[in-house]
């Protein structure tokens, strides 16, 4: 197992283990944080192909992933700031009455 | 050499934080150990020579989003219930999911070519090609992720003023 191998094989742990953590956890920041953490994975094996290429392209692509997280973030947190001021909770399950 | 047992460290370091985000109950130890995961990450991205990125990792998701983050976790009360029950009833076959999916790109990635890394690039990644081929390349990129950023803006503004009419 050679270096790109390695750096990979974190991101395909750090992306799994973000999905695991959105799907078990039951804290809504928490949840977001476990998104995050996907996106990292998924920056990671971007960066890597990156610098294996040569080319900035990878980069690039990075950079904007770093944009949609933060505005990712600036709209989620203003709405899990509401949903627990209205619920009195930041767990999933009293948020139950969401469900269409 | 020194680069190689830098990646090494940096990557069970990265490992060792999630791990801990999953196990640990209170969310401001999983934001801390999130804010440890993305400096272990930065690290990595300076010994591969990609400075740039390692530079807006910590710039911008460890001081801007994870410093967002604990401040909101500080104005909340986290002690609820789920405080108390950590996961909720799908952790059989989360994990189940999550394991099968990491074991079979993980077989990918181990079976897959080794790639052009047997000779690696060395050139050093630095601001000065990253941004010319920015602004030249992708200015119509960069562009649109300026509107992107005042959407989320006014919609965050919009989602705050809406919250506040409803309850009058």
């Amino acid at each position: 197992m050679d270096k790109t191998q390695l750096l990979l094989a974190v991101s395909v742990v750090l992306f799994a283990a973000g999905l695991l953590g959105v799907i078990v956890r039951r804290n809504v920041l928490v949840m977001l944080m476990f998104m995050e953490l996907t996106l990292n994975g998924v920056n990671l094996s971007l960066v890597t192909f990156t610098q294996q290429a040569g080319t900035t392209a990878g980069a690039v692509l990075v950079f904007l992933v770093f944009v949609v997280a933060a505005a990712e973030v600036a709209i989620a947190i203003p709405i899990v700031l509401l949903l627990a001021r209205a619920k009195g909770t930041l767990d999933l399950a009293g948020y139950r009455d969401l469900k269409g | 050499m020194m680069e190689t047992a830098l990646t090494f460290v940096f990557a069970v370091g990265a490992l060792a934080a999630a791990a801990a985000m999953l196990i640990a109950r209170h969310p401001m130890r999983v934001a801390l150990a999130l804010v440890v995961a993305m400096l272990c990450l930065a690290g990595l991205y300076a010994a591969l020579g990609v400075h740039v990125i390692a530079v807006f990792q910590v710039l911008i998701y460890v001081g801007a989003i994870m410093v967002f983050m604990v401040y909101v976790i500080m104005l909340l009360d986290v002690r609820d219930s789920s405080f108390t029950g950590r996961y909720s009833a799908l952790l059989a076959p989360a994990l189940v999911g999550a394991l099968t999916l990491a074991a079979v790109l993980f077989f990918i990635v181990v079976d897959g070519q080794p790639g052009r890394s047997a000779a690696p690039p060395t050139t050093v990644f630095g601001v000065q090609a990253f941004s010319t081929a920015f602004l030249n390349e992708y200015w119509l990129h960069f562009e649109l992720v300026s509107v992107l950023l005042v959407a989320a803006v006014v919609a965050a503004i919009a989602v705050v003023k809406l919250g506040s009419r409803r309850r009058g």
